[in-house]
C-alpha cells in the first residue's frame, strides 16, 4: 500500500522515464523495452485473473493472438489504419473471452487451467490453419503503430500505455470490485454470502485479462510488424504464467518485473547459452523454466514480494519503524463496546470520515413479526439424512440458539437457510417469502447475513478491506468506476460502516492488520463485522464464540444483546452452555437430523429428551 | 465410406487409443498418489523412442547422461545427510545402467536388448524428476504443482533436442506379420500394441492388488494423511507411482515409434491426449479413463480422415465440455461451507 504522496511521485517518475526512453536508449535497447512493456500489460491481466481472482489460465496468450491477427490482417489486407485495429482487436479478443467464460466461468479449481490448455492448443492449431493467415508461417509487412514512427517513441508509448493500465489496475484493486475479485480467489461460497455474483464477476474479470491481452497484441502486432502462431501458443501463454509467478502472482508490480525478467533475461541467454553450450537450442526457455521451479520451491510468492520482504527485514535491522502496521500491542480483553478507540485511525478513514455518505439501509421489520420460518425441512445426502422434518421460527428481536450434539445436523441447517445448500424438501420462507432453492446471493439480498464455523475470511486483505466486503450488496460500483476513481464517495462510505461495525465488534486496534494474522477467536469476529455491513434483518451465527476467552465471549454476548433490542434476528449454533442458555430467549435442540425439543433456555435445561441425547439418559 | 475403410480406421483409433490409455493410467497413478499432474509424461514418450533410435543408430543417448547427473546430485545430497545405503539406487545401479548402455551403443546390441536398456533409462528417470522437481513443494496446492509440470516440460524437451536434435525417427517394427480377419488385415504391430496393453494393466492390478506395495500405494491415493499415519511412507509411494508413470511412458514411446515418426516436441501432443483421457476419466476413475483413451484414439483416427487439419482442435476441445461437467458434479472441493 503505497500513500497517495508516493503514488503521485512514482507515477511522474514513472512518465518521465518513458519520456526519456527515446533519448537514452540505441535502437535495439528500444526495441527490448518495447517487447518488455508490451509483456508487461499482457502480464498486468494475468495477475488480475490468476493473482487477484485466483483463476489460472494456461491460455493468455490465445488473446494476444487474436487481438493481434485482427489488427494484423485488416491494416495489411483491408487497407484499415493501424488505429482502427485496436478497437477491432480488443472486440474480437474481449467478444472470444466473453463466449469462452459462458462455458467457463462455472469450471472451478484445478479444471480452468486444463480447460485453458485446450483451447489454447485448438487456437493454436486454429491461427495455423484459418485461410488468409499464412498457415503456421504467418506474414510480414504490417504497417507500423503510425507512419514514420521511431523506435525509440514507440518504446516511449508503450510505457504510457503501460503506465495508465497499472495505474487503472491499482485503482480496481483498491475498490469494492478489487474486493470482490479477492473474495472469489478465496472461497466462493463466501462471496455468495456476501451477494457477490461469483460466475458474473468471473466473466468480467476473464474477459477484463483478455482486453489486457488484446492491448497487448495490438502493439505487438504493429511492433514486431509481422505475425505467426508461435508466439500465441502454449508455450507462449506459460511464459506469461512464468512472468507472473517469478515476479509475484499477486502484485501489479511483479507483472512487470516479471516480463522485465523474462524478457531481458531471453535476450542475453539467447546469446550467452548456446555459445556456452556449443550448440543451439531453446536454451533460454530451459533456464526459465529451473528458474520458475526453483522460485515455486524457494520463494512461492514471487521475486518482487519476496525482495520486499528482504528489504523490511533489512529495515527492521537498522532500526527503522516497520512500514506495514501489524498487530499493534492489544489489551488483554477486547475494547468495550461504547469505549472509544484508542489508537488513531488509519488515514485513509480520516479522508473517508471527511466526505462520508451513508450507505443505504434497509428498512426492518417490526419486532417480534416472524422472519425466518422452516416448515419441514429435509436435506438427504445420498443415502444419509443430515436434517429430517426441522420446523423452526425466528422473530425480529429474538435470539434462538440450535444446539445439539455433534452430526446433529445444525450446520446442514445453516446452510439450508443461507443457501449453500439446496434443501430436498420442506420450505424456507424468509420474510414470508419462500427461498428454498434460491441461492445464497438472492438470499442475501434479502437481508439474511451469516458467518461460517470454519472461518472464511481473505487472511492477505486487511481486517477493513474484509469486513467491508459484508457491505457489497449496498454499494453498486463496477469495473469501470472503480478503475476511473468515480467511486470515491461510495468508497468511503463503505470503509465508514465497515470501520463503524469494526468498533462494534471491538476490532478498531488491528484495522490495517491482515485478518490472517488474527487469532481464530477474533477472526470470528471479524466475520461478524463483516455479516453486519451487510445490514441484515436476520443474522445466523456458526459458533461465534469458539476460540475466545471469557472476556471476549461476555463481550460478544452483550454486543448480540444489543443487536436484538435493536430489532435484528438472530440464529446461532453455538457448544459452550453457559453462553447459550445466558444469552439465547429460546433454544431449539437437534439430534441425529431431527429437531427434538424447542423452548425457552429454563424448559430446555429440564427436559428429558434432551437430557438424554446429551447424557445418554442417566438423568 | 465402405467397411474396409472404416474397419482400418477402427483398427488404427484402438491402437493409438490402446497407447492413450497407458499414458492415461500412468497420469491417474501419478495424480491420484501426489495430487500432481505429470504433463511432462509426454517428453518422456519421445525420450524412450530416441533413446531406443540413437542406440540402434550407434550413438550414445544424451539420455544417460542426464540420469548419471541426476543420480549423481540424488547420491550427493543423501550422503550429504549421512544416508549411506542410497549408494545402491543412485550410485551402483545407474554405474550398471550407463555400463551396459555403452557397451549395447558400441557392439551394436539387439534391438530387444537396446529396447529394455531404453525402458529402463527413462523410467528410472520419473522418480528423480519428482524428486528434484515436485518434492521439495511438500503439500503445495494442485496448480502450484500443475505450473512446475508446465516448467518441467519445457525443460525436458530443451534437453531433448539439445541431446537428440531436431530430427524425427522411427524404430524398426518389432513385427512385419498382418493378419487377415474375414475382410480385415491387422497389423502384427497392432495386435502387438494391444497386447502390451492388456499385459501393462493387468501386470498394474496385479501389483496394486496383491503386493505390499501396491496396497500401499492405493493407501496413499484414497487418503494421503491416514497413509502416513499408518506408515505408508508418502515420498517413497509418489516416487513409486512417478516410476510406474514414466515406466508407461517410456513403454508408449516404444510402442508408437515404429507406427508414427517421433521427434523431441512430439511426445508432449501424444502426453496431452493421454491426458484427456485421464481427465474424461474424471483424474479418478481408471475403467472411465480407458474408455476415454479408446474413444480419444477413434476419434483422432475418423477426424484424421474427414478433416485431417482439424484433428486436434477436435480431439483438444472435447475436454471443456468433460471439464464442465466436472465442475457441476463435483464442485470445488477446497470449498465447502
Amino acid at each position: 500500500m503505497t500513500k497517495p504522496g508516493q503514488r503521485r511521485t512514482l507515477i511522474v517518475a514513472a512518465l518521465a522515464v518513458s519520456a526519456a526512453l527515446p533519448f537514452v536508449l540505441t535502437e535495439y535497447e528500444a526495441t527490448l523495452a518495447s517487447f518488455t512493456g508490451i509483456a508487461a500489460i499482457a502480464a498486468l491481466g494475468l495477475v488480475l485473473l490468476t493473482g487477484v481472482s485466483g483463476q489460472t489460465s494456461f491460455g493468455h496468450a490465445t488473446f494476444v493472438g487474436l487481438a493481434a491477427y485482427t489488427t494484423a490482417w485488416m491494416s495489411r489486407y483491408g487497407g484499415w489504419s493501424p488505429v482502427a485495429g485496436l478497437p477491432a482487436g480488443l472486440a474480437i479478443a474481449g467478444g472470444t473471452a466473453f463466449l469462452l467464460g459462458l462455458i467457463t466461468s462455472r469450471i472451478s479449481g484445478h479444471y480452468l487451467p486444463l480447460a485453458t490448455i485446450a483451447w489454447c492448443a485448438s487456437f493454436f492449431y486454429l491461427f495455423g490453419i484459418l485461410p488468409g493467415l499464412g498457415g503456421y508461417n504467418g506474414f510480414g509487412e504490417i504497417p507500423p503503430l503510425f507512419p514514420g514512427i521511431s523506435t525509440g517513441t514507440a518504446a516511449a508509448l508503450i510505457g504510457v500505455i503501460l503506465i495508465a493500465v497499472t495505474i487503472l489496475a491499482a485503482n480496481l484493486l483498491t475498490s469494492r470490485t478489487g474486493r470482490a475479485m479477492r473474495a472469489l480467489a478465496q472461497s466462493r461460497i463466501m462471496a455468495e454470502s456476501v451477494g457477490i455474483d461469483t460466475a458474473r464477476l468471473a466473466r468480467s474479470t476473464f474477459v477484463l485479462a483478455a482486453l489486457l491481452a488484446g492491448l497487448a497484441g495490438w502493439l505487438f502486432a504493429h511492433v514486431q510488424r509481422y505475425v505467426s502462431p508461435a508466439p500465441f501458443g502454449l508455450s507462449a501463454s506459460i511464459e506469461y504464467v512464468f512472468m507472473v509467478v517469478i515476479g509475484g502472482v499477486s502484485q501489479l508490480g511483479g507483472a512487470i518485473v516479471g516480463a522485465a525478467i523474462v524478457v531481458l533475461l531471453r535476450d542475453q541467454l539467447n546469446d550467452l547459452l548456446p555459445r556456452l553450450l556449443g550448440s543451439s537450442g531453446n536454451f533460454e526457455t530451459v533456464a526459465f523454466s529451473l528458474a520458475v521451479i526453483a522460485s515455486l520451491q524457494y520463494a512461492p510468492r514471487g521475486i518482487a514480494p519476496a525482495a520486499t520482504s528482504l528489504w523490511r527485514s533489512g529495515n527492521r535491522l537498522l532500526n527503522r519503524p516497520p512500514p506495514a502496521k501489524l498487530g499493534l500491542p492489544r489489551d488483554v480483553s477486547w475494547p468495550g463496546l461504547a469505549r472509544p478507540s484508542t489508537t488513531t485511525p488509519p488515514p485513509t478513514l480520516e479522508r473517508a470520515a471527511a466526505h462520508a455518505r451513508s450507505l443505504p439501509v434497509r428498512p426492518k421489520p417490526p419486532r417480534g413479526s416472524l422472519i425466518l420460518q422452516t416448515t419441514a425441512l429435509e436435506k438427504r445426502f445420498g443415502g444419509l439424512i443430515a436434517a429430517r422434518s426441522i420446523d423452526l421460527a425466528v422473530h425480529a428481536g429474538e435470539i434462538v440458539a440450535l444446539i445439539g450434539p455433534n452430526g446433529a445436523g445444525k450446520s446442514t441447517t445453516f446452510n439450508l437457510c443461507s443457501g449453500a445448500l439446496a434443501p430436498t424438501a420442506g420450505s424456507i420462507r424468509l420474510l414470508d417469502q419462500p427461498i428454498q432453492g434460491q441461492g445464497a446471493r438472492a438470499i442475501a439480498r434479502r437481508g439474511l447475513a451469516r458467518t461460517f464455523q470454519h472461518v472464511k475470511l481473505l487472511p492477505e486483505a486487511t481486517v477493513l478491506d474484509n469486513i467491508a466486503l459484508g457491505g457489497h450488496l449496498r454499494a453498486r460500483a463496477g469495473f469501470v468506476r472503480s478503475m476511473l476513481r468515480l467511486d470515491r464517495t461510495e468508497e468511503a462510505a463503505l470503509l465508514q460502516t465497515a470501520c463503524f461495525q469494526a468498533g462494534r465488534v471491538g476490532l478498531t486496534d488491528v484495522l490495517n492488520a491482515p485478518a490472517g494474522t488474527l487469532p481464530l477467536g477474533r477472526q470470528r469476529l471479524v466475520e461478524i463485522a463483516r455479516g453486519l455491513c451487510l445490514d441484515p434483518s436476520i443474522f445466523l451465527l456458526d459458533e461465534p464464540a469458539a476460540g475466545l476467552r471469557l472476556q471476549e465471549k461476555q463481550a460478544l454476548a452483550e454486543l448480540l444483546r444489543a443487536l436484538r433490542d435493536e430489532g435484528m434476528a438472530i440464529l446461532l449454533v453455538e457448544h459452550d452452555m453457559d453462553f447459550v442458555m445466558d444469552l439465547a430467549d429460546r433454544i431449539a435442540v437437534m439430534d441425529f437430523g431431527e429437531k427434538i425439543a424447542d423452548g425457552p433456555p429454563g424448559q430446555i435445561q429440564d427436559d428429558p429428551v434432551v437430557r438424554e441425547a446429551y447424557l445418554g439418559g442417566v438423568a | 465410406m465402405d467397411n474396409a475403410i472404416l474397419l482400418a480406421l477402427l483398427q488404427d483409433g484402438l491402437t493409438t487409443g490402446a497407447i492413450y490409455l497407458l499414458l492415461a493410467v500412468g497420469l491417474l497413478i501419478a495424480f491420484s498418489v501426489t495430487r500432481a499432474i505429470f504433463i511432462p509424461q509426454g517428453d518422456l514418450v519421445s525420450f524412450a523412442a530416441l533413446t531406443l533410435a540413437s542406440m540402434i543408430g550407434r550413438h550414445i543417448p544424451g539420455t544417460i547422461w542426464l540420469l548419471d547427473s541426476l543420480c549423481a546430485a540424488a547420491l550427493a545430497l543423501s550422503l550429504a545427510r549421512g544416508r549411506l545405503n542410497a549408494v545402491i539406487p543412485y550410485g551402483l545401479a545407474p554405474a550398471v545402467l550407463t555400463i551396459a548402455t555403452l557397451a549395447a551403443t558400441r557392439y551394436g546390441a539387439p534391438t530387444a536388448v537396446s529396447a529394455v536398456l531404453s525402458l529402463g533409462i527413462v523410467t528410472a528417470l520419473g522418480p528423480l524428476l519428482y524428486r528434484f522437481a515436485y518434492e521439495p513443494l511438500g503439500e503445495a496446492s494442485v496448480l502450484a504443482l500443475l505450473i512446475v509440470s508446465m516448467a518441467l516440460h519445457f525443460v525436458l524437451i530443451g534437453i531433448a533436442l539439445y541431446c537428440f536434435g531436431a530430427e524425427g525417427v522411427s524404430t524398426p517394427a518389432l513385427t512385419d506379420a498382418s493378419f487377415d480377419i474375414g475382410s480385415v488385415t491387422v497389423s502384427g504391430q497392432s495386435l502387438f500394441v494391444g497386447l502390451v496393453c492388456l499385459a501393462m494393466v493387468g501386470a498394474l492390478r496385479w501389483f496394486s492388488v496383491r503386493t505390499l506395495y501396491g496396497k500401499a500405494l492405493r493407501a496413499a491415493a484414497s487418503d494421503r494423511l491416514g497413509a502416513r499415519l499408518i506408515g505408508v511412507d508418502h515420498v517413497l509411494s509418489g516416487r513409486t507411482a512417478f516410476a510406474l508413470a514414466s515406466f508407461a511412458a517410456a513403454v508408449s514411446g516404444l510402442l508408437i515409434a515404429p507406427i508414427t515418426p517421433l521427434s523431441y516436441d512430439t511426445g508432449f501432443e501424444i502426453g496431452l491426449k493421454g491426458f484427456v483421457a485421464a481427465v474424461i476419466g474424471g483424474l479418478a476413475s481408471y475403467p472411465l479413463a480407458a474408455a476415454g483413451a479408446l474413444i480419444v484414439g477413434t476419434i483422432e483416427s475418423f477426424s484424421g480422415f474427414w478433416a485431417s487439419e482439424y484433428r486436434n482442435i477436435i480431439v483438444f476441445s472435447l475436454l471443456i465440455p468433460v471439464l464442465i461437467w466436472l465442475s457441476l458434479t463435483r464442485g470445488n472441493p477446497e470449498d465447502r461451507a
